[in-house]
């Protein structure tokens, strides 16, 4: 492991004892939040993988149904049965912190034309089949588990980045920096030491001459 | 601060219009460079969430890697109507695979 490149002085090794003790408590910090980011990441991930079966389960469903909408009637039929929508959604976001990783919070808001609930359908009946009917009502199921999963996942792509980057940290204060400043101080301290034991044996010559002198 | 985002998806005409009579909406790209500009332009216009079919995504991989570690729009692929190509789940492995250091849920 290289040293780095610094003057062994007293003052440096003071130096590099403060940044040692830093980066020492640094790693302890991070390598605790790289635990507790894995913790949450695995159990999330886990619940994104189911939604995102028992999703794409759903939506083939919905999507087959559409499909025999379209087999049974003209697709200008179908356009203008769609073409107006009975309401829109809107999301209403605000973010969660999840160990210093900024997750949106999805919520669904609709914004209904009319007053009934239970009218989702956003065409008369008269020119329409009941496949298109089927279709849409499983789309409005599926909705509030597709915002589920579109928030689980973003939250799991963030996390994961996070936590990459916690580890590339962890690792390079690990494996890089407190090694380094821990042989840098150990050269300092042997150099001055050896800086010591000269001088102390130039002493004692010294002492020798003048003693022989007299 | 309460701000409402919009909700949109993407892909080919026949799959996803029917997102449209619930109330989210629905445009129309069929190659890349459409594709492309349409998810840059959804994203300055306050679209918290927008749903890309995996055909299209397929074609801008790049595009929704962007958006991947930014905080809004969350980008979801979903199935066209054709079924899935299992780009979806891929994503989740990916992501297993860049944060734990291997798959895994690679045996399931």
């Amino acid at each position: 492991m290289a040293r780095l490149n610094v003057n062994p002085t007293r003052m440096e090794m003071t130096r590099l004892k403060a940044r040692l003790k830093t980066s020492t408590r640094g790693h302890k910090l991070l390598k605790d939040k790289q635990d507790e980011l894995m913790r949450q990441f695995i159990g999330m991930i886990k619940e994104n993988k189911d939604l995102r079966e028992k999703v794409e389960d759903e939506l083939k469903d919905a999507f087959a149904d559409v499909l025999l909408a379209r087999g049974v009637s003209p697709s200008e039929m179908l356009d203008e049965a769609l073409a107006i929508p009975k309401g829109s959604i809107r999301l209403n976001i605000s973010t969660r912190n999840l160990m210093s990783v900024n997750v949106p919070e999805m919520e669904f808001v609709h914004e209904k034309t009319t007053e009934d609930e239970e009218d989702i359908y956003p065409y008369g009946f008269m020119s329409t089949t009941s496949q298109l009917d089927d279709a849409v009502v499983k789309l409005s199921n599926i909705l509030p588990n597709l915002l589920k999963l579109a928030e689980i996942e973003k939250a799991c792509q963030l996390m994961a980045d996070e936590i990459e980057s916690t580890r590339r940290r962890v690792n390079a204060l690990e494996y890089m920096t407190i090694p380094q400043l821990k042989e840098t101080i150990a050269y300092i301290r042997m150099k001055l030491e050896e800086n010591e034991r000269s001088s102390i044996t130039r002493l004692m010559k010294v002492k020798d001459m003048i003693s022989k002198e007299e | 601060m309460i701000s409402l985002y919009k909700v949109a998806a993407i892909g080919d005409k026949d799959s996803i219009l029917a997102f449209r009579a619930v109330g989210i909406e629905v445009f129309t790209a069929y190659d890349h460079q459409a594709a492309r500009s349409l998810v840059d332009r959804l994203a300055k216009e306050k679209y918290g969430l927008i749903f890309i079919t995996e055909p299209i995504a397929h074609l801008i991989p790049e595009t929704i890697r962007r958006y991947k570690s930014a905080l809004l729009p969350a980008i979801i692929l979903i199935p066209s109507n054709r079924g899935t190509l299992g780009i979806g789940m891929a994503d989740i492995n990916a992501n297993v695979e860049k944060a734990v250091g291997s798959n895994i849920f690679a045996n399931n």
